[in-house]
């Protein structure tokens, strides 16, 4: 898979250390949709804990490319994190 | 009759029974136009995220309704004309959930957590990295 190779070799750029790149260094999993399968979470804007692990330090929705959420899943969870925003129960920018 | 989640978040400074005639009558309001509530919640006073209105903190209180359009857009309507009331939410659901919300889920958590000292919070870290270390094997 194409993309696969260039995140390999993204991850050792940056945090591998030393490692020859010519051998791929580890082989990553693809990650599943943290939404889907069975006791799977269901998207909710009242559930704060939940969505915290899905937006940034600053406070930001963070792209499903990094915590692998289906498409489907991440429209889901980015309407139910606007709506959290604007009754103040996540932030819309941190600092 | 559609089902509808509201969630109305009340002045800092207003008491907690005082919260609690304001609900009751927003409940009463909706009788009166023919709808039902399912559920009532109290959320307490939390803080909120960012100020709104110059409040720091709020009431939160969350109805689950069964209710023609029209009692909600009456409910809707006495929520703008209320000052205490700082914002409100409703959204159209296709079903009412039974039981406790989330929220109030995770608050007990909380109060159970509180003794055993702060924890962690999630999503400061790039998934990335922590997925790096255990295939990394460190």
């Amino acid at each position: 898979m194409a993309d696969n190779d260039e995140r390999g070799e993204r991850g050792s750029e940056r945090g591998g250390g030393g490692r020859p790149a010519a051998r791929r260094p580890f082989f990553r999993r693809r990650k599943s949709c943290p939404f889907s399968g069975p006791n799977a979470p269901k998207i909710d804007y009242k559930d704060v804990k939940l969505m915290q692990r899905f937006i940034s330090e600053r406070g930001k929705i963070v792209p499903s490319r990094i915590t692998a959420v289906s498409t489907k899943k991440q429209r889901e969870l980015a309407q139910a994190i606007k709506r959290a925003r604007y009754l103040g129960l996540l932030p819309y920018a941190l600092r | 009759m559609p089902f509808y989640e509201n969630v109305f978040i009340a002045r800092q400074d207003i008491s907690t029974a005082q919260v609690e005639a304001l609900t009751d009558t927003l409940a009463n309001l909706v009788a009166e136009n023919g709808g039902k509530v399912e559920k009532r919640e109290y959320w307490g006073l939390r803080n909120l995220a960012y100020r709104i209105k110059k409040n720091r903190k709020g009431h939160y209180v969350l109805f689950n309704l069964e209710a023609p359009p029209a009692a909600v857009s009456e409910l809707e309507r006495n929520m703008r004309i209320n000052e205490d009331i700082l914002r409100y939410l409703t959204i159209r659901v296709d079903e009412l959930e039974a039981g406790p919300s989330a929220m109030m889920q995770s608050r007990n958590r909380d109060e159970r957590d509180r003794d055993r000292g702060p924890r962690r919070g999630y999503g400061d870290r790039d998934p990335r990295e922590e997925e790096r270390e255990m295939s990394d094997g460190r």
